[in-house]
């Protein structure tokens, strides 16, 4: 880990980087605080995601990220301070209102969070189906979404009939078929076996260097942060692509959680030089 | 110590009072706004309605079989067996048909949407539903909530219509009585407040059943053996409240007509 380049590789992705600090972030979360059952879990959480900028959300097991990522799109509320979403303050908003501000969100869940009962094809064309569009449109594009993760060939099967890696990849595909502004990851790795971790992190990869989407990816898994931080998509030989040396992926920046507070704010560089303790044991 | 006891579990008590009360307030006020999901109503009304149908069938059969066995028995005593028809369309069409379908379809439905809903709790995909904008109230419990009030009062109605054939049945071929006198004296002595009775009844059970199953469904934590423990919690409840409304009813019913 310690080979870990030094240098933000600005010609990493195959057009210009999208994000620049004058950007309006995406994402703003203002020593928010919250708790279950007067336990406190998140604890004045303050942190900012630029526009294309890619925020790898690293952390034990139980720390709390998952927490963060539902706090993102408004599924659970604050305890204190503030959450902005695309410069709207969503810990303000009703519940009605931020359905319509979901539909610029993806989700991509823990386990998928598949829906058992219908087939991919109406699990991936949702909510185009939901915004009542017609079928062959739906078709068609969910169809698209399932191409970009390789998939195409599933439409009709049923989520039980797909592998653990099949579904991540379907929700994948679900999340961004719409083409959202942000994509949340909740640990899209989690319990699948390196080769197919693999295949996974490459998909966000894509979606990071040809989308240009804001992304927050949540993980425990530091192997695969490190991957998204020193490799890039080429779009032209459709693989992920190891960075000249000394380079890294500028667009992609780390969040460190521990006891239910943000440790770590910075780089891939700062991350590695950090001399915080716990940071060390972890990323070693 | 039992005291702390004691004041959780009333906290809870009414926590869970309060929550039922807001999704049942909620679901209700979501029939009058957009999106109406017309197709899950009809899917929800196949499943409940036209699903229950021959368990109501075969138990308003039997039932309205039995009330004319006992009634009949106990009649003759008096040397009133011609009567047996009154007392098994007033039984049936009053009390037994609108309570005892509500409680097949509770065990039948409640248990079914409180396991779907607690799946998909436990399984995150009601929380998809909500990252995907879609309201889970308005999608999936909503549509319940109309299909079951619906297709209950007409399931009552089978019922009753079955349980009197079933009482005829009896009273015919195994009592030996005539089949128009027992037919005539079926609808002769009902009167308007005994068929209203009879209606209004299904709505209200129709409506504990759908929010009690749902209710139970949507607050499901604890996976696998959580949808289980919720299951149970939707068929005692819904059972509970279904007996507690009849007899509600019934007294302000009796109250309001004198019968």
């Amino acid at each position: 880990m310690n080979e870990v380049g030094i240098n933000a590789a600005p010609n990493a992705t195959t057009s210009p980087a999208p994000s620049s600090p004058a950007a309006e972030p995406v994402v703003v979360f203002d020593d928010v605080s919250v708790g279950f059952e007067r336990k406190p879990v998140l604890e004045n959480i303050s942190f900012q995601v630029r526009p294309g900028e890619m925020r790898i959300l690293l952390g034990p097991a139980g720390v709390g990220k998952s927490v963060l990522l539902k706090l993102t799109n408004g599924l659970i509320r604050p305890d204190s301070g503030r959450i902005f979403v695309f410069g709207k303050e969503i810990s303000a908003m009703r519940e009605e209102d931020l359905f319509e501000l979901r539909g610029d969100i993806g989700t991509v869940f823990q386990e998928g969070a598949l829906f058992d009962s219908l087939t991919v094809r109406d699990n991936v064309g949702y909510r185009l189906m939901e915004e009542h569009l017609p079928e062959e449109e739906v078709t068609a594009r969910a169809t698209e979404a399932l191409r970009f993760v390789e998939l195409e060939q599933t439409l009709n099967k049923f989520p039980s009939e797909l592998s653990g890696g099949m579904r991540r990849r379907v929700a994948i595909a679900r999340a961004i078929v719409t083409n959202p502004k942000l994509v949340l990851y909740d640990s899209p790795t989690g319990g699948l076996d390196p080769i197919t971790s693999t295949t996974i992190i490459e998909l966000v990869m894509k979606q990071r260097d040809v989308s240009h989407t804001s992304s927050i990816v949540v993980t425990h898994r530091i192997q695969d942060a490190f991957v998204l931080a020193m490799h890039h998509f080429n779009p032209t030989t459709k693989q992920m692509e190891l960075l000249p040396p000394h380079q890294i992926d500028p667009n992609t920046s780390f969040l460190m959680l521990h006891q239910g507070r943000l440790v770590f704010d910075g780089t891939t560089k700062e991350l590695v030089h950090s001399d915080d303790p716990f940071i060390e044991e972890y990323i070693s | 110590m039992a005291l702390d006891t004691i004041d959780a579990a009333a906290k809870r008590g009414v926590l869970a009072v309060q929550e039922y009360a807001l999704l049942s307030a909620r679901a209700l006020s979501d029939i009058f706004r957009r999106p109406f999901y017309r197709d899950d109503i009809y899917m929800q009304a196949d499943i409940i309605g036209v699903g229950s149908l021959p368990i109501v069938i075969l138990t308003g059969f039997f039932l309205g079989g039995v009330l004319a066995l006992q009634s009949a028995s106990t009649l003759q005593q008096f040397g009133a067996a011609a009567f047996t028809g009154q007392l098994v369309s007033f039984s049936m069409i009053k009390e037994i048909g609108p309570v005892v379908t509500a409680l097949m379809v509770s065990g039948r439905n409640a248990s079914g949407m409180a396991s779907e809903l607690g799946s998909m709790i436990v399984t995150e995909q009601i929380d998809a539903m909500r990252a995907l904008g879609t309201d889970p109230l308005k999608k999936l419990v909503m549509p319940r909530i109309v299909a079951t009030v619906v297709m209950l009062f007409f399931l009552v109605i089978i019922s009753d219509a079955v349980g009197i054939a079933g009482g005829g049945f009896v009273s015919v071929f195994m009592l030996g009585q005539d089949s128009s006198q027992y037919f005539h004296t079926c609808y002769q002595s009902l009167q308007y407040p005994d068929i209203l009775q009879g209606l209004v009844k299904p709505i209200f059970f129709g409506f504990i059943i759908a929010t009690i199953g749902c209710f139970y469904g949507m607050k499901t934590r604890g996976g696998t053996q959580g949808v289980g423990r919720s299951t149970t919690q939707a068929v005692v409840w819904s059972s509970i409240l279904i007996i507690a409304t009849d007899f509600m009813i019934s007294r302000t019913m009796i109250g309001i007509f004198g019968r």
